[in-house]
Formats: structure tokens, C-alpha cells, sequence
């Protein structure tokens, strides 16, 4: 797509004079990284970062069904959170395939917000709209609304001082996957790096002065580049990727979004969920880390014993553990030693449970670096 | 603007060959190369001994979001490699023409490669 047809967020121009390399992701021009991708990954682990994430589509439902139509749509029961808490879930068709994930605040007893991928804004939206017949529900896109994801072990230190008053008082102890709304203002203790920090949902023309303050507060600016790496050390799966509407939460290591209790919560895709449940489903997730240098890549060829068992969904590098690394989906039960193919090479690998890195610490064992 | 030391021959491809006072051709990256890929996280460099063919690829370096090819810029044997790059491949990044050297080659250097003036028209109409 040429970049004059790609979408722009509110800080557009201000990466462009922060000198960021743009890429296009899901039709919008977006910043790649600021001059290094690694520093800014570090400067997330270390301090904080901030990053634009205004591509994502924010939608909210409100009305007297809202609970009971998110119940029926989505595989995560809201009935479950209360006012001013998030619940990260996923939007199942019949298939129990998953059309996206999704972060859902409750913000009343029949108010809920939605934050959507990018690339999956209009699949979700045009599902959503076709589930509601019998629901007395309204679902309003919220394209007037900015986000930054602001990370880091020093994010909210920085972030608070910075936010308007009437937000501030709401954020003041908030508790992890809680979030505090005042006026068009919505910050959530939430994140997709593995470290603290909010992400803030404000109106578009709020968002350059946020921004700015921001990076004047000592907030390194982070693009894609480093959300990547650092929520795939994070071990957070990544829609389109890890993912997507042929394959069901129990195949992706998504079965902990899954509420199966209370049994009668009839959710699109439950009958399907169910089956698979009982069989026991025939691929899984699994992270796996390089025993030599290398970096992987999605989509590599997983073996064991010489035979393929699965595929890396991602793979890359971890800057902060400093290996190759990589979620896969492979047979159910793999475990112990495997090799990743590599440009022609079989490259020596360890399955390890996600995550790799939480909160600055690598959380998975480094098997010793050999020669490949 | 990236770096194009006048003292160094280039190719299409975007690597620097400098011939030594042994005779043996220095290969790396170039500054503009190593801007377009981003932070290299690793290099993968060939045996020393292998031979090489002009325009088959040599090595890989790859940053967090790809890898590339490095083309032989000349046919030859390799005479040593830049172990250093295993542990800091981040060398290629800060000092291409320097400390981020890959490989040095028994071989003649080729006519057709590129003076700095020839590669900084190819890069700046890139």
C-alpha cells in the first residue's frame, strides 16, 4: 500500500520529527523503532518506554444486555470482573476458531469498552453487529480515542504525575488489570511487555501534549520494533501469528481465556471447545530457546529425533535473556530437547514454558550455549 | 547521510572490499546497509579455508526482524574471519568499516566493483 493511503494516529508527525523508521502494520503507518530497537527494548526492562498504540480499535458497548451479549460472545465470562477491571479473553466463532483477542473493561454494570487488533477491526466489528439480534445492546467504534502504552518498572511513576487530575486521583493504588476512567479518559494497569505499567486511552487531540510530556519526563519513545521482542520474551501471543480464526484457544496456549464455569453460559464456539476438550487436543503451544547463537524465525520447521513435530508461530530474538527464541505450535505433549530448522541448518532447542522474561528477570532456564 | 569511505571499493549489493597491504581483500557491510537492517543481533560467517564464488552468498546477518544475505564479492578463499561478531555482532552496527569487518579473502580484487562516488549515486537513488 502506498504510505499516502495508510493511516495516520494522532502522533504521526511527531514521530516523523523523533526521526522514527515507519513500516506500515495493518494499514497504518506506524513507527518501527527511533534509531535502535534494542535500546528501546532495554529501556523497557530497565526504565520506561512509551509506545503509540493508536492503531488499536476501541469499541464500546453499552446497554441494559450488554453483560449478558459479551457472555454469549465472548469465552471469558464477564460476569466475572466488576466495575473498573479488565478482562483479557477471545472472540470464538462456532468453529471455537478465533476471530481476535481482546481486552474488555467493564466500566459500569452495562457499559463495557473493548480494545480490538488493528488488522482485526472490521472481521470483529461486522461479527460483533451480526451476533446482536435479540440483545438490546449499542456498540459505538471508538475512533476518536488516542492510546500509548506507557512500560516499564518506572512507567507509572513517570506516567502519573502527567495525567489530568481527575484521572490521577482514580489511578492513585490501582490494582494490576484495573483501570480508572474519568471522562473520555481510560487508563488500565495493563500491558504487552511482561513489565508494569498503563495503557492510556484519551482523546486524539490530548495525545501529543501526553506524549511529549512523556519523553520530557525522561520516557524513552519505543516503537513496533521493540513491542515485538519484548512481548514475545513476554510470551504474549500475537494475532495472525500465533494464532488466528482456524485455530482454537487449547491449540495456542490460550485455554487459561476459556471460563467454562458456569456451565450453562452458552458462549459462541463452547459446543466445538468442548469436543476438542474432551479428546484432548492434538497440538499445542510451547516456547522453545536456542542452545547456540541464532536468531529464529516464524514459521521454522520444529523437530524432534529428525522428524517434524510443529512450526514456530513466532520466533526472533530475546534481547534481555540474549537467545533465540520462539513460541511454537507442535504435538501435544513435546517436551525436553529439539532442533529448529534454520536456513537448511538444524539448530539445537529447548521447549520451556512461557514466559521467558517477566518483569526485568529471564524466567526460564538457558540451556548451556554449544556450537550448532 | 551514511558513511562512504572514499578509500574502499563497493558493490550493487551493498558490501565494501578493501585490499590490504598483504594483498588479501577485507569484506563488510556498509554503513547504509547496516542502517537499513536495524541492530544485528547475530552474524553467521563462514569455515576459514571455504571457497568462495563472486555473487554466492557468504554469510548471513541477521537484526531482530531479519536476516540477509552477504554476497562474495570476489571468488576466493577465506583467510580469516570476525570471530568477535559472535559475541558482538553490535560492531557491524557501530563501526562497519572498522571493528564490524567480516571476512578477509585470498583473491584478486574484481573491476567491477563500485568507487565511493558510484556507490553513494547507488545509495542515494535507492
Amino acid at each position: 500500500m502506498p504510505a499516502d493511503l495508510l493511516q495516520k494516529t494522532p502522533l504521526h508527525a511527531l514521530h516523523l520529527a523523533a526521526g522514527a523508521r515507519m513500516a506500515p502494520f495493518a494499514g497504518w503507518d506506524m513507527p518501527l523503532h527511533y534509531g535502535s530497537q534494542l535500546d528501546e527494548h532495554h529501556a523497557v526492562r530497565a526504565a520506561a518506554g512509551v509506545f503509540d498504540v493508536s492503531h488499536m480499535a476501541q469499541a464500546d458497548l453499552r446497554g441494559p444486555q450488554a453483560e449478558r451479549y459479551l457472555q454469549r460472545v465472548l469465552c471469558g465470562d464477564v460476569a466475572r470482573i466488576a466495575s473498573g477491571k479488565a478482562l483479557y479473553t477471545c472472540l470464538l466463532n462456532e468453529r471455537a476458531g478465533i476471530i481476535d483477542d481482546l481486552l474488555v473493561y467493564r466500566l459500569g454494570a452495562d457499559r463495557f469498552r473493548l480494545v480490538l487488533n488493528a488488522a482485526r477491526r472490521d472481521a470483529d466489528l461486522n461479527w460483533l453487529r451480526a451476533q446482536q439480534a435479540g440483545f438490546e445492546v449499542v456498540l459505538t467504534p471508538r475512533d476518536d480515542l488516542a492510546m500509548l502504552a506507557v512500560q516499564g518498572p518506572q512507567a507509572r511513576t513517570a506516567a502519573d504525575a502527567l495525567l489530568p487530575a481527575a484521572v490521577r486521583a482514580g489511578v492513585a493504588q490501582l490494582a494490576r488489570f484495573a483501570a480508572a476512567e474519568a471522562g473520555d479518559w481510560l487508563v488500565g494497569r495493563t500491558g504487552y511487555t511482561g513489565e508494569d505499567g498503563y495503557e492510556v486511552m484519551l482523546p486524539a487531540a490530548d495525545a501529543p501534549a501526553l506524549w511529549q510530556a512523556l519523553i520530557d519526563a525522561g520516557v524513552r519513545p519505543a516503537g513496533l520494533g521493540a513491542r515485538d521482542t519484548l512481548r514475545l520474551e513476554a510470551g504474549l501471543s500475537l494475532y495472525g501469528h500465533d494464532m488466528d480464526d482456524t485455530i482454537t484457544p487449547l491449540e495456542c496456549g490460550l485455554g487459561w481465556t476459556v471460563h467454562w464455569e458456569p456451565a450453562q453460559r452458552d458462549f459462541i464456539g463452547r459446543a466445538a471447545l468442548a469436543a476438542q476438550r474432551a479428546a484432548g487436543p492434538g497440538r499445542q503451544r510451547a516456547g522453545v530457546v536456542l542452545a547456540c547463537r541464532g536468531v529464529l524465525r516464524d514459521g521454522a520447521p520444529v523437530l524432534q529425533e529428525g522428524r517434524q513435530i510443529g512450526h514456530l508461530t513466532s520466533g526472533g530474538f530475546g534481547p534481555t535473556i540474549g537467545r533465540g527464541i520462539g513460541l511454537a505450535r507442535v504435538q501435544a505433549g513435546a517436551s525436553g530437547a529439539c532442533t529448529i530448522r534454520i536456513r537448511d541448518r538444524e539448530l539445537p532447542a529447548r521447549f520451556v514454558n512461557p514466559p521467558f522474561v517477566r518483569e526485568g528477570a529471564p524466567r526460564v532456564d538457558l540451556p548451556p550455549l554449544t556450537d550448532a | 547521510m551514511s558513511q562512504v569511505p572514499d578509500s574502499l571499493r563497493y558493490t550493487q549489493t551493498h558490501e565494501w572490499l578493501r585490499q590490504e597491504a598483504d594483498g588479501s581483500i577485507t569484506v563488510g557491510i556498509t554503513d547504509h546497509a547496516q542502517a537499513q537492517l536495524g541492530d544485528l543481533v547475530y552474524v553467521e560467517l563462514p569455515a576459514v579455508g571455504k571457497a568462495l564464488t563472486a555473487g554466492d552468498a557468504c554469510a548471513v546477518v541477521e537484526s531482530v526482524k531479519a536476516a540477509a544475505d552477504v554476497y562474495a564479492p570476489l571468488t576466493g578463499t577465506v583467510l580469516a574471519c570476525n570471530d568477535a561478531l559472535a559475541s558482538a555482532p553490535e560492531h557491524v552496527n557501530q563501526d562497519p568499516y572498522g571493528d564490524g569487518w567480516l571476512l578477509r579473502v585470498a583473491g584478486a580484487l574484481p573491476a567491477d566493483t563500485l568507487d565511493a562516488a558510484a556507490y553513494r549515486t547507488l545509495t542515494e537513488s535507492a
